[in-house]
């Protein structure tokens, strides 16, 4: 890491933890203008860190590994897809996935923490899905949380020696589902009005977690498929990322 | 190879029937989670109003359909370039005799 990098992921922290902390901090995604002001600068603020260290990472990415960018682009690709797919569910109500697992298999939570704030973006500015004041919350949840399950899954699989697509299927969908998990904790750590907090997570945890269950489940499947395609025709780029060997150093980490 | 098509193809119906199932034994609308989850804070939190509202309302069902169909397309482009770029690349280097495509 260089002088520059190191002093933007530094000054990127120094703001999260200022904000982030200090504030009074007690998905779908949240809806624009459903977080009160202090809790939409705090969670953006938490997800400075990972954004400033994910944009250092795809530098890296696309300095020394050219080869993968391909692969890097499907993966972004592959999150702008599934998340516009909105699913019935078993509640009776629609979401849709997440698709930010993939990547974070491949070339670890942080690049998605990048990846996911673009689809994100995309969404919040064009299709009133989401929101520009609770973009923070929700990058903390669907572009951050959700990978870093994700990855921290595939890893404990790996290491539990289970099979390399099981492993892909249980990290994509945990991953997925977590990410409502915290949406949950998000609306309710901010909406409890006339519950307590736990009582108010459990609410939103009915509506969202609930809901997902059966998606995080198709996103596992299709991106166990997906994988299976790369494996066939991508394997000198999956060797480069460090796919085949397992519970090695992936890309210079 | 031909075991492994199978699957592939067993695993997208199980997919589909995941999301079909819902549709068929549930009467519903399918509206989305987050418009639920509104009903759910003005039931937590009465007191509160939302502070903001998104700058660009598409102006109907149909004017966002489009936008969905346009994220969708361009993942879905994308990823079709990424996989047709890999699969002709295996096939043209195993034509030209080397070794199941991994020339850089």
């Amino acid at each position: 890491m260089n002088k520059r990098e190191k002093g933007a992921l530094t000054l990127s922290w120094i703001v999260a933890l200022a904000f982030g902390v200090t504030q009074n901090a007690n998905a779908m995604h949240i809806m624009e203008g459903y977080l009160p002001m202090g809790h939409c600068v705090a969670w953006g603020a938490l997800c400075l860190p990972f954004v400033v260290y994910g944009v250092i990472r795809i530098q890296r990415i696309a300095r020394d590994h050219r080869k993968t960018l391909l692969l890097l682009a499907m993966c972004g690709a592959y999150a702008f897809v599934l998340s516009a797919l909105k699913i019935p569910s078993v509640t009776g109500s629609s979401s849709h996935p997440t698709g930010t697992g993939m990547g974070a298999i491949l070339f670890g939570p942080a690049v998605m923490a990048v990846l996911g704030l673009i689809v994100l973006l995309f969404q919040a500015i064009l299709l009133a899905h989401g929101g520009l004041t609770t973009l923070g919350a929700n990058t903390f949840s669907m572009a951050i949380a959700g990978p870093f399950v994700s990855y921290g899954v595939y890893r404990l699989c790996q290491k539990c020696r289970v099979k390399k697509h099981v492993a892909v299927f249980l990290a994509a969908a945990l991953g997925d589902l977590f990410t409502y998990c915290v949406t949950s904790v998000q609306l309710g750590l901010a909406h409890h009005a006339t519950a307590s907090i736990p009582a108010a997570i459990g609410e939103f945890m009915g509506v969202f977690a609930l809901t997902q269950i059966p998606l995080a489940i198709i996103e596992g499947i299709v991106t166990a498929i997906v994988v299976m395609g790369m494996e066939s025709f991508a394997k000198p780029e999956l060797a480069e990322l460090g796919y085949w060997r397992s519970r090695q150093a992936e890309v210079s980490r | 190879m031909k075991h492994r098509g199978s699957l592939i193809v067993g695993l997208l119906a199980l997919c589909a029937l995941i999301a079909i199932l819902p549709l068929v034994t549930l009467q519903s609308e399918f509206g989305g989670a987050d418009g639920e989850a509104e009903g759910v804070v003005s039931q937590l939190n009465p007191a509160y109003t939302p502070w903001a509202e998104s700058i660009l309302e598409p102006p109907g069902g149909e004017t966002e359909s489009l936008l969905f169909c346009l994220q969708a397309g361009i993942g879905a482009g994308i990823l079709g370039f990424g996989f047709g770029y890999l699969v002709a690349r295996k096939k043209f280097h195993k034509e030209a005799g080397t070794d199941r495509g991994q020339v850089r």
